[in-house]
């Protein structure tokens, strides 16, 4: 068993990466889909990090990594009223019938 | 094997049972305990990586802050008693073929490239060097996200309204 490298945590990225896609593509709920966006955040975020640890420049990678949470935490407030303001007008959140722009 | 491997390996096996919970769970409160735990993972794979600050910062704006966040969108946007809280899902077969194949990709990918080999030293404190850079190297993007980060707070202020038209 090879000792923990930059592959492993890169791995441990790449499933998370994916397991926030599935949620995202499969959830009704509008407030599911954005946990999701936020588990792919997360993945890539885990790969900065990754990236700044096994190589030379130390914490250029760590700077984006915050900028990236900064980021991750403006656009879940904005996606969050949005949802709030289509269960205020539709009385659900599910995505599929938010549909009034489908011709 | 060392303690860090075997600390990668349970903080990493935690990370991703609490993330499958997160998807795969039908009840929507499961689905943000499962964030949650994925988060605090997440958190420790930074300390791992030898970023302290990050780690810091992740836990008191993802866990405090983005989580409380969506628990409130959950409970504002949700009828609490009866079958509301379950939470329907969408293709998914086809969904899971394009995450796999996806899976597959980016796995194949990471274990074929040869990755440059850099020696590892024993990890720094960091914060005192981050608030350096932010102030010096790292000054205008520092200006910008602070008013994204304000505009997307009066905006989301707005449009969260009750009122807003």
């Amino acid at each position: 068993m090879t000792p923990v490298g930059l592959t492993h945590f890169l791995v441990l990225g790449a499933i998370l990466f994916c397991l926030g896609l599935l949620a995202v593509i499969t959830k009704r709920n509008a407030v599911t889909v954005l946990m999701g966006v936020e588990l792919i955040i997360n993945a890539a975020n885990i790969n900065f990090i990754a990236f700044a640890r096994y190589s030379d420049k130390d914490l250029d990678g760590q700077m984006f990594g915050v900028f990236v949470i900064v980021i991750a935490a403006a656009g879940a407030a904005v996606a969050l009223a949005i949802v709030l303001n289509i269960y205020q007008r539709m009385r659900s959140v599910n995505l599929d019938e938010a549909d009034s722009l489908a011709g | 094997m060392s303690s860090f491997d075997i600390m990668f390996y349970v903080i990493g096996a935690i990370t991703l049972f609490s993330a499958a919970t997160m998807v795969f769970s039908k009840n929507i409160i499961y689905n943000a305990i499962g964030l949650l735990f994925a988060f605090f993972g997440v958190a420790g794979i930074f300390v791992m990586l030898g970023a302290d600050f990050l780690a810091a910062t992740q836990l008191l704006i993802y866990v405090g802050g983005v989580l409380v966040l969506l628990l409130f969108g959950v409970m504002l946007s949700q009828r609490i008693t009866g079958l509301e809280m379950r939470t329907g899902t969408l293709q998914i077969i086809p969904a899971a073929v394009v995450c796999v194949g996806v899976a597959a990709i980016l796995l194949r990918m990471f274990w074929m490239t040869p990755w440059q080999k850099v020696e590892t030293g024993a990890p720094q404190p960091t914060t005192k060097s981050i608030g350096t850079l932010f102030m010096t190297d790292y000054l205008i993007p520092f200006e910008i996200v602070s008013v994204l980060l304000l505009a997307a707070l009066v905006g989301a202020a707005f449009i969260g309204r009750r009122d807003a038209r």
